[in-house]
């Protein structure tokens, strides 16, 4: 008797949670939407939003240069030297280690593993500034002044990155690449003669395509969701930081889940 | 017909009821006061009036015309006709003092860029602040900011000017000076303007219209020279609580 209580009680806190994580959820995802909305209107004044993409683009993208370009490096050297270490069999041609470091920079690490990264950077940057512009009332402050400020503070930042991430991206895929022929040359895990036929062969300039195209959307998704939480904080410092830190942690899942549904649809 | 028109306004945040049914008037040309303790709701009045705050019940009429039932492009030209200092100013903080003033014509006004130098550096000069045009709002004082929010709120010259607390923060001889500038662009330019404060000397100053608020109600309204004749004891507890305004009153 006693158990089958027990039972109901833990059905109905079921349902009750179950039920309240849903509606939650639609309210977030109503939310953004709405957001994108405002977002997505005429400029009141359009040569202030490109002074406002000039500053983005310099704040959010060229500022990302340094930390792509040596992460790039590093991981494609460390890629080439594993990828030599496990494809350590006679039956296989040493150029394979070129292909190999080829794909894996191009295919994934350039475009999903940069972009997480970016997530943490750009999408920290942007909630946490205007988080504290919530809180300290200079959103409302635009808005007062006959300013869409949603439109005002995310479109240039979403048309900048859309701009370019996937000029990093290409950058990251070239560092990416060399890094690996550096390791080939000095560490000698491959000869650097074999790596440049291997990063030559079965070239599939598609794959290109298809990270551009997924780097396109991972910037979409990385600059509205972080402005999403920076544009509703409710609260002071403290929120700030929890809603940056929620920004990065949801922008980096939908990076993921977007990275697989893309890859299903382009190259399933 | 009032430039201003509330009906009726309420606005709770989740159990707190904090606005519970304030009716009044707000005339052009004349500064209306909005008087009342701390956590009486006169931050939460003022930003329901200009729709920053969803209200839950009630009416605001501008000129005539419903606020809630203005479709967005009417309310973003109400708006661009709207001045608003916020009580913790809410300068934007990554633009100089002069680019903050300038933010609304760089938006709304085609005007050169001298002009608008020029427009940036009168309003700052009514303010009475001068050599501060490259600052940023954090390198100067706490007073120095609260006249950058209000010259940056006249830079448009609005129909509409809404101020929270003004002065609070100014020594009295500056507070004095900004009370009478308000009240000087309000008659000049024939707008209608709106000040939440604390401070006797503004009610005294420069109070046409007097509105006291207490636990979300309005309790009396009145002009400068009704407060210092009336009976009611909410206002006299309220106004009159200093030694030196005790004496005043009782002097009369
Ligand atoms: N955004 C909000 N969410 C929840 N409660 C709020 C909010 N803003 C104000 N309140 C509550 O409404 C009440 C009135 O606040 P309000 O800021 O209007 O006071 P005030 O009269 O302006 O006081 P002060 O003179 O100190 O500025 C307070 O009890 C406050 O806690
Ligand atoms: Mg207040």
């Amino acid at each position: 008797m006693k158990l089958y209580f027990v039972l109901i009680i833990r059905r109905q806190n079921y349902f009750y949670f179950s039920d309240m994580f849903l509606t939650s959820a639609i309210k977030y995802i109503g939310r953004y939407f709405i957001l994108l909305g405002k977002v997505f209107r005429r400029p009141e004044n359009m040569r202030e939003y490109v002074k406002a993409f000039w500053s983005d683009l310099e704040l959010l993208g060229l500022n990302s240069l340094g930390i792509v370009s040596i992460i790039s490096l590093f991981v494609g050297a460390v890629v080439t030297i594993q990828t030599a270490f496990n494809l350590n069999d006679p039956l296989i041609p040493n150029y394979y280690v070129g292909i190999a470091t080829r794909e894996s920079i191009i295919l994934e690490f350039s475009p999903t593993i940069i972009s997480l990264i970016l997530a943490g950077k750009v999408g920290s940057n942007i909630a946490s500034t205007m988080g504290s512009m919530r809180v300290s009332e200079q959103i409302d402050a635009l808005d007062i002044m006959g300013i869409n400020s949603a439109s005002y503070l995310i479109l240039p930042k979403i048309i900048a990155l859309i701009f370019f991430n996937p000029i990093l991206i290409v950058l990251s895929m070239f560092l990416g690449i060399w890094g690996g022929y550096l390791a080939a040359t000095f560490i000698g895990v491959v000869s650097p003669t074999d790596f440049l036929v291997g990063i030559q062969s079965d070239f599939n300039s598609f794959y290109i395509v298809y990270s551009l195209i997924k780097t396109v959307f991972f910037a979409f998704l990385i600059t509205t969701i972080s402005a999403y939480y920076g544009y509703y904080v409710k609260g002071g410092a403290v929120e700030v930081g929890i809603n940056a830190t929620k920004a990065v942690v949801s922008s980096s899942i939908a990076v993921i889940v977007a990275n697989y549904i893309l890859t299903q649809i382009l190259l399933g | 017909m009032a430039a201003i028109e509330v009906h009726n306004l309420k606005k709770s945040f989740d159990e707190q009821e904090v606005l519970k049914g304030i009716s009044t008037t707000f005339e052009k040309g004349k500064t209306n006061l909005i008087i009342g303790q701390s956590g009486s709701g006169k931050t939460v009045f003022l930003k329901s009036l200009i729709g920053l705050h969803q209200i839950d019940e009630g009416e605001i009429l501008y000129d005539g015309r419903e606020l809630s039932n203005m479709d967005t492009n009417a309310k973003k030209s109400l708006r661009t006709d709207m001045g608003m200092v916020f009580q913790g100013n809410a300068l934007f903080d990554s633009l100089s003092i002069e680019d903050n003033v300038k933010f609304a014509l760089d938006m709304f006004s085609g005007m050169s860029s001298s002009e608008k130098t020029d427009r940036a550096n009168f309003c700052l000069e009514k303010v009475h602040l001068k050599d501060v045009n490259n600052k940023f709002p954090a390198e100067v004082s706490g007073g120095m900011q609260k006249r950058v929010a209000l010259a940056r709120a006249i830079a448009l010259s609005p129909k509409y000017l809404f101020c929270d607390e003004p002065n609070s923060g100014l020594d009295p001889k500056t507070a004095i000076v900004i009370d009478n500038l308000i009240q000087e662009i309000t008659q000049d330019f024939d707008i209608t303007t709106i000040i939440n404060t604390h401070d006797m000397n503004s009610v005294m100053e420069i109070g046409d219209k007097i509105i006291y608020i207490k636990h979300g109600l309005k309790v009396w309204s009145g002009t400068k020279d009704e407060i210092l004749s009336t009976d009611n004891e909410d206002i006299n507890d309220f106004v009159f609580c200093s030694k030196l305004f005790k004496s005043i009153k009782k002097n009369l």
